[in-house]
């Protein structure tokens, strides 16, 4: 079976150490999701694997037979912008843009975990639906590094796009 | 035709305040927002070329030696493999920033662990990667006892870095004060670790090199990369217009790209070399650890007759570089009798160079935290400590000052904080098991001016284009030279495109030492200034009648629009240089910080709860920007405070913590909700801007501010950064 990447199918012929990050960098030519790392300590590399955040340098491009991902690029483009894009725009929530796409892809799954539910290390009752705090989004976007140190303005952008959904 | 503009006095005339579009310092959204936040920004490694083949570095193992032997056969029996490369025209350290010319590069020869020795190509970066893994290189080792690995081991060489201020006598002055503190204070080696890792694509063409690659200060990197290939400047191209983060690490040109140039010319094909993370760590930058000795003579009033700061710090032989960090203490405070001076040991680590705010990053912290065991000692109000130290002329040079905000900083970020300062004793306020405690500290970097060009076209269509080698590393370059481009030719924001990072376009100042807005700005505005002269002649007007307004010239009673104004491009190149004002005044950014911090009474963890920046740093030219920027370097206090520190094997120098888990940068959850304050200043002296450097200001003292606030909370003086937990354990207080 062929994966789905932003909608469009292609072809898992790849060798088998290709990390599902270099395949959507140099074989589907989607740039957008970066490297910052190789390792999963960085976060910039985040992707979209059937709605759900990875770091996409941690897993290899042939054991996603099937899946769906969306990076980036699917998100949204410069002319139809996905509202958290807009938001980082809006807020400075970046600098050197390198480690915000990453930023941008788990921002948007963060939220989808909040909608379904999951709690975090400070929600205060685990078993209520939790409430996004400032505190709440510090923790949940904490696997994804800035080195520029943009993080009060990514959580403004992401606080803002929340209440807007809420 | 150019303009040149020679900074050597203050230009008062305020231009831009005076001009009619109204964008200047404006809080605009970047205009490469859109292309960053949707992944469409391209980056050194994503370009793409036909036929290009991949390489991977291979890092040394050995401390000092050499290499005897690179075993390459096995390896190209693999498959895809292309070449295993160890080129005499290889560096094998990052050129210091500015050096214009190749760094070291004896490939055969180790001087430090991590060192490049070899790259292996192949067709594809998986077969490079694994080739290079398996490459086997046999070493003569020198004997590891005497190879200098710390700056206290005695086979180290010492010497004099710069020139030492001795004057009065300091030791009498300690001796004579009311209050007096000699204090040694350390920092551990800190890294860069911008998030994109060191990346290059190299092309020959038979006569010219070509490079995407990630570097912050093209002018001199094509000079760097054409001394180390034999060739000539012109035959260097080089392309950046984004930056994935710098800190001073991309300054001069590092080893994967002569690596990937020199593959590129023997392979007759394109070569891409990205370091990995680990690589970028030991072969690129760190900034030295340093040990600092701090000395202040006050009177029975805390004012500073004494003061003295001596630092040690460290690099590898023959690099001419060392961590400057007695830089802002020359003219931050009073105190006749003064001794300063560093001691620059070689020892056998990576090169040390640059890394954000090279200098004060170090020395301001542990100055603003000796400051404040002075407070203590005189039961003087820690900002009113710093108010009665502001001297009236440099203290050793006797210049006078140029705009300086630093006792409006104080006042104001005090005041916004909420800072109470009559009381400092420790251990006042517990939250559960948390001791809550508050710290200040004051901000200070020197301002630096380079030499730099801009392009400026008015076009008979009503745009402008600005064009520069200058590069935007995240700090807003294409934002703040449209901004100013559009203010001074009368163009709304939309209308004016910026084009960056090309050895085509003329050079700029590069990035870096915070001079890129002032200095590479200051060239479009003398671009700027040409094109308004030659439109008042064409008007027949004097160029300060001229107002120039959303595209339409305004003088006296006609309006006329640049389409019908413009008959043809006008095109302007300003040239800004650096005409001594710097030997005229004393010229900086300050600022202080405020904080507010948790200390777990079990576990000695510390937590920054809030901090408020108050920033004088000239015109700010994008307050957005100019706030992110700030927002960044109080990130990295936070770092440099409580986690940041390479970790070196002491039996071989190799850096145990080359990776992002290892080596702690701030994360998310350890920043609180930063509060910045911008204090509004012009300073005639810092540029014909009246602005001044901003990126790395921020950092500047912002950890002396986080170990003071630890010390008020729990008691615990901790003279040795980073304060981890480890070091506030045993001496916390019982609860």
């Amino acid at each position: 079976m062929p994966i789905t990447i932003n909608g469009a199918e292609h072809d898992l012929d790849v060798d088998p150490r290709t990390s599902l990050l270099d395949f959507l960098r140099t074989g589907c030519g989607l740039t957008g999701t970066k490297k910052g790392c190789d390792h999963g300590q960085c976060g910039a590399c985040t992707v979209l694997l059937n709605g759900q955040r990875i770091n996409s340098c941690l897993t290899l491009a042939v054991m996603h037979d099937g899946d769906s991902v969306t990076t980036i690029e699917g998100l949204g483009t410069p002319d139809a912008p996905h509202p958290l894009q807009a938001a980082f725009v809006r807020h400075d929530g970046y600098q050197c843009g390198y480690c915000t796409p990453g930023q941008i892809c788990s921002a948007k799954a963060m939220l989808d975990e909040v909608a379904a539910g999951w709690t975090s290390f400070v929600s205060d009752d685990v078993a209520g639906a939790p409430k996004l705090s400032e505190e709440e989004i510090r923790e949940r976007m904490s696997g994804n590094v800035c080195r520029c140190g943009a993080y009060s303005n990514i959580v403004a952008a992401i606080a803002e796009v929340a209440e807007a959904q809420a | 035709m150019t303009r040149l503009y020679t900074m050597d006095k203050p230009d008062e005339r305020n231009r831009l305040d005076a001009m009619a579009q109204g964008i200047i310092g404006r809080p605009l959204d970047r205009p490469d927002g859109s292309a960053k936040t949707t992944g469409v920004a391209p980056y050194a490694a994503e370009y793409v070329l036909a036929d290009c083949a991949e390489g991977v570095l291979v890092l040394a193992t050995i401390s000092r030696g050499e290499v005897v032997e690179i075993e390459s056969a096995p390896v190209l029996g693999m498959p895809g493999v292309l070449a295993v490369i160890a080129d005499p025209r290889m560096i094998t350290r990052s050129a210091q920033g500015g050096a214009g010319k190749s760094p070291v590069r004896e490939i055969h020869k180790v001087d430090y662990y991590g060192q490049p020795v070899a790259l292996v190509v192949a067709e594809t970066f998986e077969q490079a990667r694994d080739a290079a893994t398996r490459l086997r290189i046999a070493y003569r080792a020198d004997d590891p006892a005497k190879v200098p690995l710390e700056q206290d081991d005695s086979h180290a060489a010492h010497e004099a870095y710069g020139e030492p201020v001795e004057q009065g006598n300091l030791d009498v002055a300690m001796r004579d004060a009311a209050h007096a503190v000699d204090v040694t204070y350390t920092t551990e080696g800190h890294a860069s670790a911008a998030m994109e890792p060191h990346a290059s694509i190299a092309d020959w063409d038979g006569n010219t090199l070509t490079a995407h690659s990630s570097l912050q200060m093209l002018k001199y990197n094509q000079k760097e990369l054409a001394d180390a290939l034999g060739i000539k400047p012109e035959q260097v191209r080089l392309i950046s217009p984004y930056v994935g983060g710098g800190f001073g690490s991309k300054l001069g040109i590092s080893a994967e790209l002569t690596a990937a140039a020199v593959a590129a010319i023997e392979l007759g094909r394109p070569v891409r070399v990205v370091m990995s993370r680990q690589q970028v760590f030991q072969c690129v930058m760190r900034r030295s650890e340093t040990r600092q000795r701090i000395r202040l003579a006050a009177d029975g009033e805390g004012r500073l007759n004494g003061f003295g700061h001596e630092a040690w710090v460290s690099n590898l032989p023959g690099e001419k570089f060392a961590e400057p960090v007695t830089q802002a203490s020359e003219f931050l405070y009073r105190g006749e009798h003064r001794r300063l001076r560093i001691d620059l040991a070689r020892i056998h680590r990576m090169t040390a160079g640059s890394v954000r705010a090279p200098g004060e990053a170090v020395g301001m912290q542990c100055l603003e935290a000796a400051m404040d065991e002075l407070a203590l000692a005189s039961g003087i109000d820690p900002v009113e400590l710093r108010l009665r130290n502001i001297p009236e002329m440099h203290p050793s040079e006797g210049l006078p000052y140029s705009s300086r905000r630093l006792a409006e900083c104080l006042k104001v970020g005090a005041e916004r904080f909420g800072w109470d300062g009559s009381d400092r004793r420790p251990c006042q306020r517990r939250e559960g098991e948390w001791w809550i405690g508050t710290g200040m500290a004051t901000a200070c970097r020197v301002h630096n001016l380079n030499e730099a060009q801009a392009r400026v076209t008015l076009s008979t269509d009503g745009t402008a284009v600005v064009e520069s080698d200058m590069t935007d590393i995240g700090t807003g370059t294409y934002a703040i030279l449209g901004q100013i481009a559009g203010e001074m030719l009368g163009l709304p924001p939309e209308k004016v495109l910026v084009q960056l990072g090309d050895t085509r376009y003329p050079p700029g100042a590069g990035s870096g030492g915070s001079w890129g807005a002032a200095s590479t700005g200051s060239a479009v505005f003398a671009a700027c200034e040409s094109i308004r002269e030659q439109l008042a002649e064409q008007l027949g007007v004097d160029e300060a009648d001229l107002t120039l307004k959303d595209g339409t010239a305004v003088a006296g009673n006609r309006r006329i629009p640049f389409t019908e104004l413009v008959k043809a491009d006008l095109t302007e190149t300003g040239h800004f240089k650096n005409g001594g004002i710097d030997e005229k005044f004393a010229i900086a950014m300050y600022g202080a910080f405020f904080v507010e911090v948790g200390v777990n009474a079990y576990t000695g963890e510390t937590r920054v709860r809030r901090m408020t920046g108050a920033f004088g740093l000239g015109r700010a030219l994008n307050a957005k920007t100019a706030t992110s920027q700030c927002l960044g370097g109080m990130v990295w206090g936070i770092g440099s405070a409580l986690t940041e520190e390479l970790v070196f094997d002491p039996r071989d120098g190799h850096l145990v913590n080359h990776d992002v888990a290892e080596y702690h940068v701030p994360v998310n959850a350890d920043v609180p909700a930063l509060d910045v304050v911008l204090v509004d200043e012009r300073d005639p002296a810092g540029s014909p801007l009246q602005a001044k450097g901003v990126g790395e200001l921020g950092i500047c003292g912002a950890a002396g501010a986080i170990a003071n606030a630890i010390h008020h909370a729990c008691g615990v003086r901790v003279r040795s950064f980073p304060i981890t937990p480890d070091k506030l354990l045993d001496q916390l207080p019982e609860l």
